[in-house]
């Protein structure tokens, strides 16, 4: 007998409303977008800096506008989601064994945010915060 | 006897000999407190409709054979329990897998891309059988036991959105099988296995989105084989500039 296997069709551009896994994973990669957009305006700052005195002093004065200030909470909460969801699946990527047992991804896990922790205050500290 | 209660199941139809797509079809059935997604299947092809065409086997959690959509989600039938469900309950094909007919689905596309990430020991040259067997630690044992536990039902690949979107993507649990081989420290085929997992239809076509782990009834988490693997093949790329070895 013939076969006639029949193609259920996908939508390529709305797939992600269909599972709340899909939509969490949209989430993950989307704030990626504001790091991005963070990452640029660091980079202007130090453009702005190598340019000299006034320039850097203009730019630091616009980072105070309401809209700068907007845009940094909002940066800063989007780079928090990213990266803690990040966090939250290095045990799957990174899987380690000591002697006959795997080390508990709660440890792994752990150990990010303890080097987060770490990295933030010497920063904080750095910059005399 | 306790008192049981009356649900509609609806079924997804696909008769390839009359239906140009598929319909739904409700059928009502009783609903022990006891009784999965498959027993109500069993109960409409014996006493209501011996048409319907669906794949079951042990009717527990071994063969792998009745993954299937129920609401919506990836899940085998023998493991779906109706009281969980409420008064009406959709069951479906397998996503993003052809219709053969009714609940069955095509898997040709699976066996072939299982078949070329070679899930079996390969050795560079044999040992004589005088010599004795090849001797596994405990620790060796570990390292890949979990994906030893797939039984290939596919639930995996229907939670995928990659594999929906490129079917060529060789997908979740025939990567997880590859890795599966890699690990053994018995095997030596990694090299050969490569071709196919390192390639754009390989681990790079996964983006991560982790459903596969999460649907996947065994715990085998395939997305963590193929993070896993991702790593070591960039590894391979970098060590290949130095003019390393694998
Ligand atoms: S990895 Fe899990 S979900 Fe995928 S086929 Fe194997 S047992 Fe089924």
């Amino acid at each position: 007998m013939s076969r006639k296997p029949y193609i259920r069709p996908m939508s390529k551009t709305s797939w992600y409303l269909r599972d709340g896994r899909y939509k969490r994973y949209m989430a993950r990669e989307v704030t990626c977008l504001l790091i991005g957009a963070y990452t640029g305006v660091f980079a202007m700052g130090i453009w702005r800096l190598a340019e000299g005195r006034e320039a850097f002093t203009a730019f630091m004065a616009a980072l105070h506008a309401p809209g700068a200030i907007m845009f940094h909470l909002v940066a800063l909460a989007f780079s928090i989601y990213h990266s803690t969801t990040w966090f939250n699946v290095t045990p799957q990527a990174m899987p380690l064994m000591k002697g006959e047992d795997f080390v508990p991804g709660t440890l792994i896990v752990g150990a990010h945010y303890a080097a987060w922790a770490v990295a933030s205050l010497v920063i904080l500290i750095a910059v005399g915060a | 006897m306790s008192e049981t209660s009356t649900i509609t199941i609806e079924v997804m139809r696909y008769r390839p000999e009359t239906d140009s797509e598929p319909v739904f079809q409700s059928y009502p059935v009783p609903c022990p407190k006891e009784w999965v997604v498959l027993d109500a299947l069993n109960y409409i092809k014996d006493t209501i409709d011996s048409s319907l065409s669906y794949r079951w086997s042990c009717h527990m959690a071994v063969c792998g054979s009745c993954g299937m959509m129920v609401n919506g989600e990836p899940m085998l039938a023998c493991k779906a329990f109706l009281r969980d469900m409420g008064d009406t309950v959709r069951v479906e094909p397998l996503l993003n897998f052809p219709i053969e007919r009714d609940l069955v689905v095509a898997m040709d596309d699976f066996i072939e891309k299982l078949t070329s990430i070679k899930p079996y020991i390969i050795r560079k040259t044999e040992k004589p059988v005088e010599e004795g067997t090849y001797l596994q630690t405990p620790a060796q044992l570990k390292r890949y036991k979990q994906y030893t536990l797939c039984i290939n039902c596919l639930l995996c690949y229907s939670a995928c959105p990659q594999y929906g979107l490129n079917p060529d993507f060789i997908g979740p649990s025939a990567l997880a099988l590859a890795h599966r081989y890699n690990l053994d420290n018995r095997d030596e085929g990694r090299a050969l296995r490569q071709e196919f997992v390192a390639s754009h239809e390989g681990v790079w076509e996964c983006s991560f989105v982790g459903a596969c782990s999460e649907v996947c009834p065994k715990h085998v988490d395939p997305a963590s084989a193929v993070q896993q693997m991702k790593i070591a093949s960039t590894k391979d790329y970098f060590l290949g500039f130095l003019g390393g070895n694998r």
